[in-house]
């Protein structure tokens, strides 16, 4: 199990990856040299807010604005975060 | 890997899933000379695509899903058009891969081709020192100029993939391999043992290695990667089908993932597909739609309908579909037969004839490196079978 993010951290988006939403795929997707990953709807969502710029703190507030139906994200969010770290899709700044 | 996402399509079986790959073979025109080059042994350099075509091509690939788009060739630094087909490729949101030699590049290109949205460099390499680089290259400049590229390359900033050949020629320098790549601080590095199509197949017995050294390289190849630990360079080991019981998924399926089009347009589902007695769809006349979904030449191996025994029954055909046609076309001459990298293929002793001659270190003819001279030789050799 990898860590979670802390609230703190400033994730960046790797460099040696690019973010974007693939209307063939009808979803958001990471390409790397070689590869693609599929990103599942929340997965996408998360990264979507991922900028550089806002904290894990901003990141969930951010996504609590934007589906307020949706409960308890905020552990998700921290536990995918630490996952797309260990996977070296970001970086903390 | 994680739960979030998921590398390969997800089409319902029957389903034809759409390109995701784009293979930009620019031209077969090339500087240095492979033994192993998997480029066709008769070597048509002329009727090259021009610009136009290529946009066209990038445009109509990506609007059916294509994501990546790798430029290679020969040697695609040869196109002087690079630049302009690398920023169509961008604009269009491709990831963008160029697959190149080194030869040809300088500081100032690779600023270019950074500045027209190129994403990512593949350099070959092949070998760890000057000497057998350049034996093996055919060229004496060759390594010289492949070190100072790997090292401009990244100094600019882009991930870096370095691509090594591994054959019985280079591979005991495994370890000084790796530590090349480390110097030079790759990304990735892909120690791929030659595949035997092409030129490579030719001169098998030059490049084949022998069990015992194919197991050293690996477990030096383990070994740095636990003294790495996640730091440096990830190291890809592809090992040659030759050394298993079972082939592998070629291309992950014929015409699911893979779209190749050669430098005079023709369309093909694997870079190797062209020695095939198929009749594959051109570009020049033909849409990619109607290509992909609809040509003979990519629906031919689609579905397990034209297996012959012992796939056709076999419990295994939906892990490995069957093997790899051209490998099965070039050494049984029927391209529907199992890949005799199988265990079960009636042929599979030419894949154990192959192993114990390269255990004896048996050489039927000698290397024959890639260029136009040996060209003749070569088709007169494949005509002899
Ligand atoms: S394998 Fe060697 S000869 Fe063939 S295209 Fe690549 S660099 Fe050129
Ligand atoms: S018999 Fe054919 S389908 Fe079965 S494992 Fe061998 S190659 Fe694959």
């Amino acid at each position: 199990m990898s860590a979670l993010a802390l609230p703190a951290a400033v994730p960046a988006l790797n460099r040696h990856f690019r973010f974007q939403w693939e209307p063939a795929q009808d979803c958001y997707v990471l390409l790397y040299p070689e590869g693609m990953v599929k990103l599942n709807g929340p997965a996408g969502e998360i990264l979507a807010c991922v900028d550089g710029e806002r904290d894990v703190a901003a990141i969930i507030a951010c996504l609590k604005a934007r589906f307020p139906e949706a409960d308890g994200i905020e552990q998700d969010i921290r536990e995918f975060l630490g996952d797309a770290h260990e996977q070296r899709w970001i970086d903390y700044a | 890997m994680s739960s979030a996402g998921s590398i390969m399509p997800d089409s319902a079986p029957g389903e034809v899933s759409n390109p995701l790959w784009l293979l930009a073979e620019l031209t077969y025109r090339c500087p240095l000379q492979c033994a192993y080059c998997a480029n066709p042994v008769a070597l048509r350099y002329n009727d090259e695509l021009d610009t136009d075509d290529w946009l066209s091509v990038f445009e109509q690939s990506r609007a059916l899903g294509a994501a990546q788009l790798g430029f290679s060739g020969g040697e695609p630094l040869l196109r002087q058009d690079l630049e302009i087909l690398i920023r169509s490729g961008r604009e269009l949101g491709y990831y963008t891969n160029l697959i190149t030699s080194g030869i040809g590049l300088s500081e100032a290109r690779i600023a270019a081709f950074r500045e027209a949205g190129l994403d990512h460099i593949q350099v070959s390499f092949q070998a760890s020192d000057e000497e057998l680089n350049n034996r093996i290259a055919g060229s004496r400049k060759a390594f010289a100029q492949k070190l100072a590229m790997a090292q401009e390359v990244k100094a600019q900033g882009y991930p870096m993939v370095l691509n090594f050949v591994i054959h019985r020629q280079n591979i005991e320098q495994i370890d000084r391999i790796i530590e090349l790549s480390m110097e030079l601080q790759a990304d990735y590095v892909e120690l791929a043992t030659a595949q035997y199509y092409g030129w490579a197949l030719l001169n098998r017995d030059h490049l084949l290695p022998t069990r015992a050294q194919l197991e050293r390289a690996e477990a030096v190849t383990n070994d740095y990667r636990a003294r790495l630990n996640g730091s440096g360079p990830k190291l890809i080991f592809v090992t040659p089908d030759y050394y298993e019981e079972r082939p592998k998924g070629c291309m992950n399926g014929w015409g699911n993932l893979f779209l190749t089009i050669t430098p005079d347009g023709t369309a093909l589902p694997c870079h190797s597909a062209r020695e095939l007695p198929i009749d594959f769809p051109n570009v020049r006349q033909t849409r990619v739609e109607e290509i992909w979904y609809r040509s003979n030449g990519f629906n031919h191996f689609r579905g397990y309908e034209w297996m012959k025994e012992p796939c056709r029954s076999c419990s295994e055909k939906e892990k490995d579909f069957g093997g790899c046609r051209c490998q099965a076309f070039a050494m049984t001459g029927d391209a529907a037969n199992a890949d005799p990298v199988c265990s079960k293929s009636p042929h599979h002793h030419l894949i154990t004839d192959a192993r114990e001659r390269a255990e004896q270190g048996m050489q039927q003819q000698p290397l024959l490196l890639r260029n136009h001279h040996n060209s003749a030789e070569a088709e007169r050799l494949i005509a002899k079978g």
